[in-house]
């Protein structure tokens, strides 16, 4: 990567700079005939005489030749504007293609960075380099050299006329530039120090504040805010300090400059009218050359603020540019390479001597030396901090060894491409991360290595095209994206289906299957895409009806009916009879809407279900209104909160005197929505009587009946013989509600769903609607073992020649922990599986086993061979 | 049920026949009720107690399990409150407690029950009155089987 600013800009834009640089040029002529026609306009036309004139061979009379010169003069204005659109335009997507590639650049170098590297610097560093520290170079970039050439063109001509005027006169003008271009490089480089300074706190700053975010409970826990906040202040205390002395020294150079500026025309005064008195120079020369010394003024200006902002911008790059380059970086080409063939890899494991050191300074692994057959099960094992987890990542290759090395079969392990290691081999950590994607793209991503089919027709065809086009100019990855990036032979298997299937076998290895299945229930799936899967859910619904109308199970769900007041369901939810697609029918506040109240205008319904809720207010209020305010119950059980309370208490005072029908608008629109929330065999208000029952019904039935085209598609109504999109899974299986108060009606109806589901073949399928659940940033709507299994899953996934597995299991509880141990060993018999074991007795299972202390492997052998009386392994042992 | 007519039937409980009606309704209202099947577990012995249950209708069996098999060492009917030493003392369940025939219960969370205790004192000397009158018949039991054994 190029250091300095403005190698970057050549190597990667001289093309389009000189370009740029020629299109300029020719812009030029067309800008000074602009400037020269109007007074052609006034001499010639207005003023002019002799008419007729000749012009191309063509004679213009006094107002035609008027209008003829206006034309060209609208010409010059509509090419010239032409012009600059078209440079502006030029120079902006040029200086937007150098800032994606620099960006794609250092994003690229995070990737390669070496692991130890990550302990110096911070997310909070990182970040906003790439993005908001670059932003102004790529503004910059456009115009670097364009717009420098421009100016300077402009005074160069300037100063040419000057001394075409008179030699004395130009040198006059320019006698102080020298003084200029020594003075203000040198005031310039205090403020590029502090430019340094800057970039530098601020990057700090962004560090602090990254660090507060991810400690908060810390911040809280020990209430830490107020030495932050003074921390804080200090820093912000620190940056304005800098800010304000460069926007001084930045001033007074301006300043300077401005004052040099104005110095000048004293030399003309002195010297020119000198000259003219004596006669050795006209007037009207000198006043030309005031004119000219004028037009000079500007460009120069420009030119100094283009030498500050350059100076402004080189800083900045190179400040960002030296933090992408730390030691030991990975080659692009050993990150990317695709070798044409990727064989298993086999052999022996052979590392010899090898070290690893960290800042030059402490071995974290002294020497280590051992081999086995890559197939053979291997326990590493050692106290904390022996370095054992360190051994673990130099064999995945996540480190490298600072001297000595491992082979496999002979082959350097450091020279293998991250191909090779990355998909042979597979590494999971104590701490597996989980990106915010669905939990399928999360366990697939150890077999999307590349793009493997393309997907999509003609039209997005093209459009790729055109974007990977796009792509390469700017040098960043043409790969598409959109593509179908999942190697099924790297799983093992066929296809979609096999897939699916092994899927579904290793996360019952890892003990997530039925978690995956859960959230499977909870998911949706778009009936148009998968019709099978939608009949298959109907058929499940009808199956369970059966088994529910079972002695053991009867009424333990009660079913939707068109034609029954459902007793576990609310009264919105009955009244709706659907799902609401989007917000306008929120369940919540159906009350409110504005249809609704039609439909209960329309059945009589308004006065009596307002009636209603009056009655559900004194309730509440005799109930809950000696509670404090606050009061857990409010939130539990009542339907109104406690701060609502005194409102609904007002309200019941003025509909005492004067009767519900005398409310205002609003106190009746807040009693409306009590009776709403309320389930009869929940409540038990009694309220809701079987004649007001009835009477919802046909409310329910003319909702559906009228609703108007364009609300239509807020809701799916519940139908039999439907899939219901808008519900999950498991709503649309149990077409029901749970009813209320009977002894653990949830777990049983659970049990005989999953019961239902498996017997139509149906499992596979929800787990795979489980597979799209998001998973949210880092994970966070997993718990901490879910995280972790889909870690471990993800190896699994690929079949890795060699499974390295570092404390993977420590977070899990013992008999997870116990179950996924012995999975793992069955899983990978036949191949390599190296695991440091934080409980050392675990190593009996294991034919090998590597004791690690103070960084030495002390002991290698089989489990009795290294636990001798007296030796480390025994020590160990001992401690548990 | 509606509210009321469990308000009735509370009232009728000795437990809470000095609470006024309001407090009651409040009691019911915030309680689970929560129907049984014959043979289904209100709790099991050893799980953490976090609900008491009064019985609104129909029997349960207190069960407890001993190395000679589980035996029923009492039977609780209408109106007898079951589960509260769990969530007095914060222990484990001392037994298993099961639905004979069909039973209904209202589920009064850890919660919803200490607050009943603080605010009114009467309820707390009902309690101890029936936890003395338990500790009474146990003393009963003993002896029983303490003669029977030496025989």
């Amino acid at each position: 990567m190029e250091t300095n600013l403005f190698r970057f800009i050549f190597r990667h834009s001289y093309r389009q700079q000189i370009y740029l640089l020629i299109i300029t040029g020719i812009s030029f002529p067309f800008l000074y005939y602009s400037y020269d026609l109007p007074k052609m306009i006034v001499n010639q036309a207005i003023n002019g005489k002799d008419f007729p004139k000749n012009f191309f061979g063509l004679s213009f009379d006094q107002i035609p030749y008027l209008f003829l010169l206006c034309g060209l003069f609208l010409l010059l204005v509509c090419i010239n504007g032409g012009f600059k659109f078209y440079i502006n335009v030029y120079q902006g997507r040029m200086g937007e293609r150098m800032l994606r590639r620099l960006r794609y650049e250092l994003y690229a170098r995070i990737l390669r960075f070496p692991l130890p590297h990550f302990k110096k610097v911070s997310q909070g560093e990182l970040i906003p380099m790439i993005t908001a520290e670059v932003e102004p170079i790529g503004g910059f970039i456009g115009e670097a050299i364009n717009g420098s050439v421009f100016q300077a063109g402009q005074l160069i001509t300037v100063i040419i006329f000057l001394f075409v005027q008179d030699w004395k006169l130009g040198l006059a003008a320019t006698a102080l530039y020298p003084f200029q271009g020594w003075i203000i490089p040198r005031l310039q480089k205090r403020v590029n120090q502090l430019g340094k300074e800057r970039v530098r706190t601020v990057r700090k700053l962004s560090e602090r504040i990254g660090e507060s975010v991810s400690g908060i409970h810390e911040v809280h826990a020990h209430n830490a805010a107020r030495i932050k906040l003074a921390e804080f202040s200090d820093r912000l205390n620190t940056i304005f300090g800098i800010r304000f002395e460069i926007y001084n020294r930045k001033f007074f150079v301006k300043f300077l400059n401005n004052f040099i500026n104005q110095l000048t025309p004293f030399f003309f005064f002195s010297i020119g009218g000198y000259l003219v008195i004596i006669g050795d120079m006209s007037a009207g020369a000198l006043l030309a050359a005031l004119v000219a010394y004028k037009d000079m003024s500007a460009p120069w200006r420009e030119l100094l603020n283009y030498y500050q902002q350059k100076e402004d911008i080189r800083i900045k790059y190179e400040q960002v540019v030296e933090q992408f380059m730390p030691q030991g970086m990975m080659e692009e080409k050993q990150q990317l390479e695709e070798p044409e063939t990727i064989e298993p890899l086999s052999g022996q494991l052979v590392a010899s001597n090898v070290s690893l050191t960290e800042d030059g300074k402490v071995a974290v692994i002294d020497s280590a030396s051992f081999s086995f057959p890559l197939t053979e099960h291997v326990a590493i094992v050692g106290p904390s901090g022996s370095g054992k987890d360190a051994l673990a990542m130099l064999i995945a290759r996540l480190l490298m060894p600072t001297s000595g090395q491992i082979t496999v079969d002979g082959r350097d392990l450091t020279a293998l491409p991250e191909a090779i290691i990355g998909r042979r081999f597979a590494y999971v950590g104590g701490n597996a991360y989980v990106f915010s994607a669905s939990l399928g793209e999360n366990l697939l991503m150890g077999i999307m290595h590349r793009p493997i089919r393309s997907v999509g027709g003609e039209s997005e065809e093209r459009l790729r095209r055109k974007l990977s086009a796009e792509a390469e100019i700017t040098g960043n990855s043409t790969d598409d994206i959109n593509a179908d990036w999942i190697d099924y032979q790297a799983a093992g298997v066929g296809d979609h289906r096999g897939l699916i299937r092994r899927v579904t076998e290793v996360l019952h290895r890892v003990d997530l299957e039925d978690d995956v299945y859960q959230l499977g229930l909870r998911g949706t799936i778009d009936p148009s895409h998968q019709p099978e899967m939608a009949t298959q859910v109907l058929a499940a619904r009808s199956a369970l009806r059966v088994r529910l109308a079972d002695d053991a199970y009867r009424g333990l769900v009660e079913p939707f009916d068109v034609a029954a007041f459902n007793q576990n369901a609310t009264v919105a939810e009955n009244l709706l009879f659907g799902t609401p697609v989007g917000d306008v029918f929120d369940i919540d506040r159906l009350a409110e809407n504005a249809y609704v109240r039609e439909v209960l205008d329309k059945t009589g319904l308004t006065e009596d279900l307002i009636g209603i809720g009056r009655e559900v207010a004194k309730t509440m209020v005799e109930l809950f209104a000696d509670l404090p305010p606050g009061h857990e119950f409010f939130a539990q059980y009542s339907f109104i909160s406690s701060d609502d309370l005194p409102d609904f208490q007002a309200i019941l005072a003025r509909a005492e005197r004067a009767g519900v029908a005398g409310l205002n608008p609003a106190d009746r629109q807040r009693l409306l929505t009590l009776p709403f929330k309320l389930s009869l065999a929940r409540h038990r208000l009694g309220l809701i009587d079987a004649a007001m029952q009835a009477r919802l019904l046909e409310a329910r039935r003319a909702f559906a009946q009228d609703i108007p085209e364009d609300l239509r598609r807020n809701v799916e109504f519940f139908d039999p013989n439907q899939y219901n999109s808008a519900s999950t899974l498991q709503d649309n299986i149990l077409f029901g509600k749970l009813a209320y108060g009977q002894a653990q009606a949830g777990q049983r109806v659970g049990e005989l769903v999953a019961e239902v589901v498996r017997s139509l073949g149906l499992r596979e399928a929800v787990v795979e609607v489980g597979l799209s659940y998001q998973v949210g940033v880092a994970g966070a709507r997993l718990s901490a073992a879910q995280r972790q299994k889909i870690g471990i899953a993800r190896c699994l996934l690929r079949r890795p020649d060699a499974l390295i597995v570092n404390e993977a299991t420590a977070l899990l509880d013992s008999a997870t922990q116990t179950r996924i141990f012995d999975n793992l060993m069955a899983e990978q018999a036949g191949r390599g599986l190296i695991w440091v074991l934080h409980r050392a007795g675990q190593a009996k299972s294991f034919p090998r086993v590597l004791v690690v202390s103070e960084g030495r492997v002390v002991q290698q052998g089989t489990f009795d061979e290294v636990n001798r009386d007296g030796s480390a392994m025994a020590g160990l042992l001992a401690k548990e | 049920m509606s509210l009321n007519e469990e308000v009735d039937v509370l009232r009728a409980i000795p437990l809470f026949s000095k609470i006024e009606p309001a407090k009651l309704k409040l009691l019911a209202f915030t309680s689970e009720r929560i129907t049984y099947e014959s043979g289904q577990a209100l709790f099991k012995q050893g799980d953490m107690g976090d609900a008491a249950y009064i019985i609104m209708d129909g029997e349960a069996a207190v069960l407890i399990d001993t190395a000679q098999g589980r035996i029923q060492v009492a039977k609780f009917k209408r109106g007898d409150i079951v589960g509260e030493i769990a969530i007095l003392c914060d222990m484990p369940r001392t037994a298993t407690v099961e639905a004979v025939g069909k039973l209904t219960t209202l589920r009064i969370s850890k919660e919803l029950f200490f607050r009943l205790v603080t605010e009114f004192p009467q309820m707390a000397i009902q309690i101890m009155r029936e936890l003395a009158h338990r500790v009474e018949r146990m003393n009963i039991q003993l002896r029983e089987m303490v003669n029977k054994s030496r025989n």
